[in-house]
């Protein structure tokens, strides 16, 4: 029988093996400390995405590289530790480009999970938007750079059976990504490849005809939390008083598809109350062009890519008290800022000049003052202007828009079932 | 001429890998670098066959080796020309006109920085600091410091390169600077030493005798972070593993520090008897010198010093007529990465890795270089430990504060009339060091480097000491004093802080990588003036988070010096903001927006 010590976490008595990996301990305690990098059987452990960063006799470090010893006293649910966990999710969404309505690892990928866990609705960092590369070399695999968090994971554990590397590190800091060996690569068993692809947390390392995609509902990380408490936890108080009458509300898409409006009117029969209880001012719904009167709340799709975005968005700020983000493009760009990492004039001249479809010898590319100019990206609207609320999701989840707007309406509390808060 | 450039040139100064292998037990990728550093010089470049060559003479796969390649700056895929030319833009150096010298480089040689003229003679590159910032605006050239730059001094250099002239014939031997010492000849670091006096001392004090001195005089890493070295000897010293090693951290990288290399340059005897008997007392019998790239021109001295020492018995078998005790010493040259400084990542570049900073699963101490109980100390630490054991810890107490005994080097550089090394008695004020140096209307000091702490000039009253553990009291420094008067913008300072802090962080862990990278653009932000309240809010708190969360010592202390400087400069950051923010609109620079597109316009 090994030492046994006596340590606490937040403010609970266990008692653990000595000497055993902290993070190890608190799973088997039933109590749940976010991570990315950490894999069981990888030892030493990791230490490198920090999102188990914890206080450990009033010291911060990660739980992952904590050896439990006597006296051991853990923090890991402050406020202040909540938070910065929930930043440093947060920080790889902003670093890498992320866009998970098209990623094949949507539904199974650990960084998504955690944004899940943790109710990472927005970044408060802003997106870097880095160009990198999509690595289609490989033979059996596709390299996603733009996924990629450096965890570390493939590094350490991907062998060849005469014990090489597939991958390691390439240059330094915030142009390091992970390179792939494509010697190395196709001297792996499929089983291995495959493997590769599980171990990574995120959907960085593909492999061609292996990533099938499954029905929502049916992948790793839709349905359950494994927090028990997550409902609680994720439930908003009456944050204002509620507003009295008959209530106003806008809506708009800018750089949207108006799936975020299509997925509002998949509130189904709740659809009577609203009509019954709100009405409708400036909105692709009424067709209002201008602002009427003063709205309670403006909902916001889309993200903002030009200038005529950029005059909108600032007059539903005007007009309204309230402002919703509403989907993953008007929260931080979404699909349309896939073109952020490529200069404005490649992306101007594969549309109007070089692609496929433009006509032999078009020369010209749009230019007129009645036409809106096209900003250098796309940004997102709390860049331009104060955003109050951020639903995501590609769409969010009809339940969960109205939940949000009749919270802010009418103070109503409630809270978003785990089931409902998604990227895609 | 400084040193014998022969040595240096030939690259016989290397220990030859077979020897290594067979004596000391190092595995042969701990080789790397120096076959890394043989290619670049012989072929100004590694190139692919290279990389696979190396991979199978490593047994590594191509891939690892491009790693390690593209880790280091030095290092390069494409040729860097037949001179490769490495200008200092550290702030310091901007300070000292870095944009003038700059554009004269790129006329006279025709090439840009970041590339080489077409001709393949000269590649131009940025590099930070080189530790010469007592002489900015400085460069090197195929690693031959040239230093004191001006327009016309550049141009007579490529003319005469271009001529045929070599770079060791035209470089500069970089003055000591040497400004100040205890007066009365009471200089502890730069006194006459006499060949091996510390380690005969060091045999009659016995093992732990020699940590009751150093406990007794509280000597601390001098790297900044100032770790008791007593205790760090002891726990190498109780480790029953073997064999055991010791590492001389000679990667003096942050920013406007250059003591160490004064150190090097003028004391490499004081500091090879103070690895010695830091080998004696924990029972090692190899040294190693990590010594930074920038200072490839230091490693011929260090080179004949250790062959001296060699020659006369003091290194080799039965050193210094101990019996039993067998010491060498040998110097690894880095290759251009500020993390190396980290102990733990100076580890895995000496085994001829990435220099990825481990984790603290274990201290070096227990498992170090080669998993093996290793202490690695600063230059400036092991010459006072020499110097401490030479004179006796009574004698070495005699200076200094109570609490805070003997002296500091600091090395002093910006806007002052006398850059250079200070050898100060702890408890010296900031007021006294400025006069001393005879700053020129100072306004704020960068004290330590870019990962130190920013002092405003109402704090000149402040000490100079290691007895504040929170440095809020005294001030703790580990090694460096940038000056800056009134004129400057502490917005481009701090700009030019988080440029260095976003290249050199390692890129292994999220909060360094990504936060310097974030700082960095809402830094740009305030400079546009388009930052508010929030931001400077936001500034702090994600500062914070980096500090608390980051894998190692860079990116915990890399916004130490703004989060500093939000506090102390107040007035200054609100006077940066955007006046007119009404909570609701944020600032947005639609010209800048659209100038790409307007230039569609027909």
């Amino acid at each position: 029988m090994a030492d046994m010590v006596n340590i606490t976490i937040d403010g609970k008595s266990i008692q653990a093996e000595k000497g055993k990996n902290l993070m190890q301990v608190a799973k088997e305690n039933g109590i749940f400390i976010p991570s990315l990098c950490y894999y069981e059987h990888i030892e030493p452990p990791l230490g490198t995405c920090r999102v188990c960063t914890c206080k450990m006799n009033g010291k911060y470090n990660p739980a992952c590289t904590e050896k439990v010893s006597e006296g051991l006293v853990v923090e890991v649910n402050t406020p202040e530790l909540v938070d910065t966990r929930k930043a440093l999710v947060e920080m790889m969404f902003a670093e890498g480009n992320h866009i998970c309505p098209a990623c094949e690892k949507s539904g199974n990928c650990d960084l998504q999970h955690m944004g899940y866990e943790l109710g990472v609705s927005s970044t408060r960092f802003p997106h870097l938007f880095k160009d990198r590369i999509v690595d289609f070399e490989p033979s059996r695999m596709v390299m996603e750079h733009n996924r990629c968090i450096k965890c570390l994971r493939c590094v350490v554990d991907v062998k060849t059976d005469d014990g090489k590397k597939v991958f390691t590190y390439q240059n330094r800091g915030n142009e390091t990504y992970v390179g792939i060996d494509y010697d190395q690569e196709a001297k792996l068993t499929e089983e291995q490849a495959i493997n590769a692809m599980k171990i990574c947390p995120t959907g960085a390392i593909i492999v061609r005809g292996a990533s099938l995609a499954a029905p929502f509902g049916d992948r790793k990380f839709d349905m359950e939390s494994v927090q028990k408490d997550y409902n609680k936890k994720k439930q908003t108080h009456r944050n204002r008083p509620p507003v009295m009458g008959k209530k106003i509300v806008a809506t708009v898409s800018l750089a949207g598809c108006f799936g975020c409006h299509m997925s509002l009117l998949d509130i189904d029969t709740d659809l009577l109350d609203v009509l019954e209880l709100v009405s409708f001012d400036k909105s692709p719904l009424t067709d209002f062009k201008e602002f009427t009167s003063r709205c309670h709340i403006g909902i916001i799709e889309g993200g903002v890519c030009n200038s005529e975005n950029v005059e909108t968005l600032r007059k539903f700020r005007e007009h309204c008290d309230v402002l919703v983000a509403l989907g993953e493009c008007s929260v931080w760009g979404g699909l349309p800022s896939m073109r952020n990492s490529i200069p404005l004039s490649e992306c101007l001249e594969e549309a109007y000049l070089n692609s496929a479809t433009s006509e032999q010898g078009a020369s010209i590319i749009p230019y007129h003052e009645d036409l809106p100019k096209i900003l250098d990206r796309v940004y997102a609207c709390n860049e331009i202007v104060k955003i109050d609320y951020y639903i995501p999701g590609c769409p969010p989840d009809a339940n969960h828009i109205w939940k949000a707007v009749k919270n802010i309406l009418w103070g109503e509390e409630y809270s978003i079932l785990y089931s409902e808060f998604k990227y895609d | 001429m400084v040193g014998n450039w022969d040595v240096f040139t030939n690259n016989k100064s290397v220990t030859m890998p077979d020897d290594r292998e067979k004596t000391l037990n190092e595995p042969i990728q701990t080789q790397m670098l120096d076959q890394l550093w043989e290619l670049q010089r012989n072929n100004g470049c590694i190139n692919d066959d290279d990389i696979k060559q190396l991979a199978h003479r490593f047994n590594l796969s191509d891939i690892e080796v491009e790693g390690v390649v593209s880790f280091y700056h030095f290092f390069h895929r494409k040729p860097t020309g037949k001179y490769t030319i490495y200008l200092n833009n550290s702030i310091v150096a901007d300070l000292k006109g870095f944009n003038r010298i700059k554009e004269t480089f790129e006329r006279e040689t025709g090439a840009t920085f970041g590339s080489v003229d077409r001709t393949g003679t000269f590649g131009l590159f940025l590099t930070p600091c080189i530790g010469l910032s007592d002489q900015e605006p400085s460069a090197l050239i195929n690693f031959y410091p040239f230093t004191n730059l001006n327009a016309i001094k550049v141009k007579d250099i490529i003319h005469s390169l271009r001529n045929g002239a070599t770079p060791a014939s035209l470089c500069d031997a970089p003055a000591d600077n040497i400004r100040y010492t205890p007066p009365g000849d009471k200089s502890i670091f730069f006194k006459k030493f006499t060949d091996g006096a510390a380690i005969a001392n060091a045999a009659k004090l016995g093992r732990d005798g020699i940590i009751e001195e150093l406990k007794k005089t509280e000597l601390a890493g001098r790297g900044g972070a100032y770790f008791p070295t007593w205790k760090k000897w002891k726990a190498a010293k109780d480790q029953p593993a073997v064999p055991k090693y010791v590492v001389c951290n000679a990667d003096e990288g942050e920013p406007g520090t250059f003591k160490d290399r004064v150190l090097l340059n003028t004391q490499a005897k004081s500091l090879i008897e103070g690895i010695m008997v830091c080998g004696y007392t924990i029972g090692a019998e190899y040294g190693i010198i990590y010594l930074r790239g920038e200072y490839h021109w230091l490693q011929p001295k260090l080179e004949e010093a250790i062959n001296e020492y060699r020659k006369s018995g003091l290194l080799g078998t039965d050193c210094g007529n101990i019996k039993g005790f067998n010491f060498d010493i040998r110097i690894q040259m880095g290759a251009g990465s500020y993390v190396c400084g980290e102990e733990t990542a100076l580890l895995e570049s000496l085994e001829g890795k990435r220099g990825e900073p481990r984790t603290k699963w274990f201290f070096p101490v227990e498992k170090g270089y080669l998993q093996k109980p290793t202490v690695i100390n600063n230059v400036e630490t092991f010459c006072a430990a020499a110097r401490i054991i030479e004179m006796g810890a009574d004698a070495y107490m005699q200076m200094g504060i109570p609490g805070s005994p003997g002296t500091k080097l600091i090395s002093v550089s910006g806007d002052c009339k006398l850059p250079g090394i200070y050898e100060i008695e702890w408890g010296m004020t900031v007021a006294e060091l400025l006069e001393l140096c005879e700053a020129d209307d100072p306004y704020y000091i960068q004290v330590s480097g870019p990962s130190g702490e920013c002092i405003s000039i109402k704090e000149k009253y402040r000490r100079i000491s290691m007895l504040d553990l929170l440095a809020r009291k005294d001030i703790r420094c580990g090694g460096s004093f940038m000056i800056f008067n009134k004129q400057r913008d502490l917005v481009k300072v701090l700009l030019n802080f988080s440029e260095f802090f976003k290249s050199e962080s390692c890129g292994i862990c999220t909060p360094c990588r990504a936060g310097n990278f974030i700082i960095q653009r809402k830094l740009e932000r305030l400079d546009n003036g388009l930052a508010n309240e929030k931001d400077l809010e936001e500034l702090k708190s994600w500062g914070t988070i980096m500090k608390n969360t980051s894998r190692c010592g860079l990116g915990k202390t890399a916004t130490t010096s703004l989060i500093f400087s939000m506090e102390k400069f107040h007035d200054y950051f609100h006077s940066k903001l955007d006046k007119d923010f009404n909570g609701l609109n944020l600032k947005f620079d639609m010209e800048n927006a659209t100038e790409e597109y307007e230039k569609y316009k027909i």
